[in-house]
């Protein structure tokens, strides 16, 4: 058994960053390091929190954190921003909102670059509550980057999926619901002393009223103030009612399957990329085929198959 | 394979002007940094415990009310005994010529007053962070 993991194990922080740091890196060594971590987690719930930027989740999260850590429960955090395409660099500013949790060894904070995964999630997140899970953390919250439409990888990662919302941004509701409507397991409706509040919860009722047609959980809609501290006890008691209705209806198991599943084939894609894009023997080839595609002189499907058939061999 | 320089930029103190911290920040995220802000009025364990939980190769302190002598080498001081005395620590904001050799000899490697080019500083880290 190895040195880092056995460290998480024991609830060592600084193994446990160093561990995060290794699969943000898709280091060689993670994958013995997280045979250990897999044995040991799968204890802890996981809350998605995804929505608009500016809609206040990491405030909102702080506050979930504070709640939890009062009924006794360590909590790992994992809060998402996204990596500039350009430079590859990112500013990662999350923590600015959960400052008093820093030094509560009860919880431990991450905060991590998409570094140029889509969907709202990182890579390496995958990797990252599992290792929080192993090292004794009873919730592990994931903040999503602030989404657009289509960032809905929180579910695949999520027990429960937040998804939070605020008045005021006029129609904004009508261009996500085709994407996020459908992944909300709670509605939060933050900054709710705004104006626009009863408008937004008519709009939403609305829409849950037909996205509930033959479904036997209607899903809830929790008002929060989270700057003032105001519905979050509400929104913990919503989370733990989904939760019992997860395990009730063995729709808990099924969504687990479904992580694994999605990181498997994270895993799987890293490798191949590694493979084909950053491997010397490979490398070569394929900046000799992209060179070929641009002149012409072969089409990309073409290269492809080419690739794919050496891999396969 | 894919490393990164993970950079942790901090205020420590009661100072509120974090103008220049932000720009640092700034650059080095344009330099393709992953650059941590923890926003104002942080105490040295707030400062490393980040650190820690952020597995930073470099830490970056800006302070312009005069506590450095204090502050900065608190830092330092828990970062090493966290056993993270192999980060980068890198200072900025009003601090004297005749500071700098005692902060130097406290494990902040390099001093970056006003009038300091950007790009400067994201070559010093470049050339000298060891993690």
């Amino acid at each position: 058994m190895s040195g880092l993991a056995s460290m998480v194990l024991k609830g060592d922080p600084r193994s446990t960053a160093r561990l995060i740091t290794l699969a943000e890196n898709n280091s060689k060594d993670l994958a013995d390091e997280m045979k250990v971590i897999h044995k040991h987690s799968g204890k802890a719930y996981v809350v998605g929190v995804t929505g608009v930027m500016g809609s206040g989740k990491s405030t909102l999260i702080f506050e979930l954190a504070r709640v939890y850590r009062n009924q006794g429960k360590r909590v790992g955090i994992i809060a998402i921003d996204p990596t500039s395409p350009f430079s590859g660099g990112a500013l990662l500013g999350d923590r600015v909102r959960m400052t008093d949790l820093t030094t509560d060894n009860g919880v431990f904070i991450r905060s991590m670059g998409t570094r140029g995964m889509l969907g709202g999630l990182a890579s390496a997140v995958y990797d990252a509550v599992e290792i929080l899970d192993a090292s004794g953390k009873d919730v592990v919250i994931v903040e999503t980057v602030g989404v657009g439409q289509a960032e809905v990888d929180v579910v695949k990662i999520a027990d429960t999926t937040l998804v939070v919302l605020v008045p005021g941004l006029g129609d904004s509701i009508q261009t996500i619901k085709a994407g996020i409507m459908e992944i909300a397991d709670v509605f939060v409706v933050n900054k709710a002393d705004r104006p626009g509040v009863e408008q937004l919860i008519a709009e939403l009722e609305s829409l849950i009223d037909i996205s509930c047609i033959g479904k036997n959980r209607r899903i809830p809609i929790v008002k929060t103030v989270a700057k003032e501290n105001k519905g979050i006890k509400e929104l913990v008691d919503e989370i733990e009612k989904h939760k019992e209705y997860l395990k009730k209806t063995k729709v808990f198991e099924a969504q687990r399957r479904k992580r694994y599943e999605a990181e498997l084939v994270e895993i799987i894609r890293k490798r191949l990329m590694n493979f084909i894009f950053d491997e010397s023997t490979f490398k070569e080839k394929v900046e000799n085929m992209i060179d070929q595609i641009s002149k012409k002189e072969m089409d990309p499907y073409s290269a492809a198959d080419e690739i794919l058939g050496k891999l396969l061999k | 394979m894919e490393k990164k320089i993970r950079v942790l930029i901090a205020k420590p103190g009661l100072d509120g002007h974090d103008r220049g911290a932000k720009i640092v920040a700034r650059a080095l995220r344009d330099a393709g940094m992953e650059v941590i802000y923890t926003g104002l009025h942080q105490t040295a364990e707030m400062i490393v415990e980040t650190a820690v939980q952020e597995d930073v190769d470099v830490v970056g302190l800006s302070l312009l009310s005069g506590a450095h002598m204090t502050l900065f080498r608190d830092v330092t001081r828990l970062l090493k005994e966290k056993g993270m005395g192999d980060v980068l620590v890198v200072c900025g904001g009003i601090i004297p010529e005749e500071d700098v050799p005692v902060l130097k000899k406290a494990g902040i490697a390099g001093c970056f007053g006003p009038g300091t080019s950007c790009e400067e500083i994201v070559e010093f880290i470049k050339k000298n962070v060891k993690r």
